[in-house]
C-alpha cells in the first residue's frame, strides 16, 4: 500500500497534471464563491485561488517551481488572451474612437501618478533601492513590468510579484473609489481599472460590465507601453 | 474553432518575433493584438469565426492570473522585511492611480461631449 502510494506520488510529481488539475479546480470554487458573494470587490477570485494554493504549497512543501511545471500551460495563455482582445475592440470601434482623447490624456496623468506616488511613498519610507526599483512599474502587465525593473536595478521576480499584489488591490479597490467619486460611466470606470491594475483590473471590469472590461483591456496594453518610456525617464 | 486558434497564436507569434527582433520594450502579446485588430478591421467576416475562442479566453481572465499570483510565495521573505513601505506605496499609489485616471478620462470626455453638442447646436 504504501509503496503504491509511493509509487503513485512519483509520477503526480513529475507530470504536470496534478498543479495544473488542483489550479483550475481551486479556481473554480474560488470563482463559484466570489459568484455566491454577488461579485462583491473583496471576494476576488484571484486573490482566494492564490491564497488556497499558496497556503497549500507551503504547508506540503512544495516548491513553487515545482508547482509552475504543471501551472504554465494557464499562464501561457494569457498571451492568447490578450490577442484575443482584438474581438471586442473591433466590435465596439465606434464607442471606442469617441473616447481616444480622454484615454490619452487619461494615460498620460495615470501612467505618470503611479510611478511618480509609488517611488515618493516608498522613498520617504525608507525603503531599500533596489526595492523601490522594484515597486516603480507595478501597475503594468509582468513581462512589462520585469523587464523595466531589471532596466533600472530592481528585481524582476519581486516585480512580478509587487504586480500581481497591486492588481488585486486595484480589482478590490475599483468599484468602492468609482462610487465614492460618483463615476458611473462604465468607460471611465474600466480605463482607470486597466490602468492602475492591469490584466487583474482589466479581469474584474470584464466581471461587472463588457464595455467598462474592454477599455480596461485597452488601458492595460497602452500603460505597459507609455510607463516604459517613464520610468527610465524618471530612475535611469 | 481551432482555426481560430492557430490564428490568435499566429498573431501572438509574429509579435514575439518582431518585438524580439526590433528590440522593443512593448511585450509579443501587445504587438500580437494590434496584428489581430489590423486583420479583423481588414476581414470583418473573420470576427464570427474568431468569436466563440476569442470570447473563452476572455471569459476567465482572472484564471490566468492565478499561477503567477502563488508566486507569492517565493518572496516571503523579503516581503515582510520592508513590509510597511512596501504595503503603503501599494496602496497610496493604487488609489491615487484610479481617482487621476477616471478624473481625467471624464473630465476630457465631458469637455468634447459638451463642445459636439454646441456644435450640433450652433
Amino acid at each position: 500500500m504504501d509503496e503504491n502510494f509511493a509509487t503513485l506520488w512519483v509520477y503526480l510529481g513529475a507530470s504536470p497534471l496534478l498543479w495544473l488539475t488542483v489550479t483550475i479546480a481551486v479556481y473554480a470554487l474560488a470563482d463559484a464563491l466570489s459568484a455566491k458573494a454577488g461579485r462583491h470587490p473583496l471576494a476576488n477570485p484571484v486573490l482566494i485561488a492564490a491564497a488556497i494554493l499558496g497556503t497549500a504549497l507551503v504547508l506540503a512543501g512544495v516548491p513553487y517551481r515545482d508547482y509552475f511545471e504543471g501551472a504554465q500551460f494557464v499562464h501561457f495563455l494569457l498571451g492568447p488572451a490578450t490577442v484575443a482582445l482584438g474581438l471586442p475592440l473591433v466590435r465596439r470601434w465606434s464607442e471606442v474612437r469617441r473616447r481616444i482623447v480622454p484615454m490619452l490624456a487619461a494615460l498620460v496623468a495615470g501612467s505618470v501618478t503611479a510611478v511618480v506616488s509609488t517611488v515618493a511613498v516608498a522613498a520617504l519610507l525608507g525603503a531599500p533601492g533596489e526595492i523601490v526599483a522594484s515597486l516603480a512599474p507595478k501597475s503594468v502587465t509582468t513581462p512589462i513590468a520585469m523587464g523595466i525593473s531589471e532596466l533600472i536595478g530592481g528585481i524582476p521576480s519581486l516585480t512580478a510579484v509587487l504586480v500581481i499584489a497591486t492588481g488585486m488591490l486595484g480589482a478590490i479597490a475599483v468599484t468602492p473609489v468609482m462610487n465614492l467619486l460618483g463615476i458611473t460611466e462604465p468607460d471611465a470606470r474600466g480605463f482607470s481599472a486597466g490602468l492602475a491594475a492591469h490584466g487583474i483590473g482589466t479581469a474584474r471590469a470584464f466581471q461587472v460590465n463588457p464595455v467598462a472590461g474592454l477599455f480596461a483591456g485597452i488601458a492595460m496594453a497602452f500603460n505597459g507601453a507609455a510607463t516604459a518610456i517613464i520610468v527610465p525617464l524618471l530612475l535611469g | 474553432m481551432i482555426a481560430s486558434l492557430a490564428l490568435i497564436l499566429t498573431c501572438q507569434l509574429v509579435g514575439e518575433v518582431l518585438a524580439r527582433l526590433a528590440g522593443l520594450t512593448i511585450p509579443g502579446p501587445v504587438i500580437g493584438l494590434l496584428i489581430f485588430t489590423g486583420l479583423l478591421f481588414a476581414i470583418p467576416a473573420l470576427m464570427e469565426r474568431v468569436e466563440q475562442v476569442a470570447t473563452a479566453l476572455l471569459a476567465h481572465l482572472s484564471l490566468l492570473f492565478v499561477p503567477a499570483a502563488v508566486g507569492v510565495i517565493q518572496h516571503l521573505d523579503r516581503l515582510s522585511s520592508a513590509f510597511l513601505p512596501i504595503i503603503a506605496s501599494l496602496l497610496v499609489s493604487t488609489l491615487a492611480t484610479l481617482v487621476v485616471s477616471a478624473l481625467v478620462f471624464r473630465w476630457v470626455a465631458r469637455l468634447m461631449d459638451r463642445r459636439t453638442g454646441e456644435k450640433a447646436d450652433g
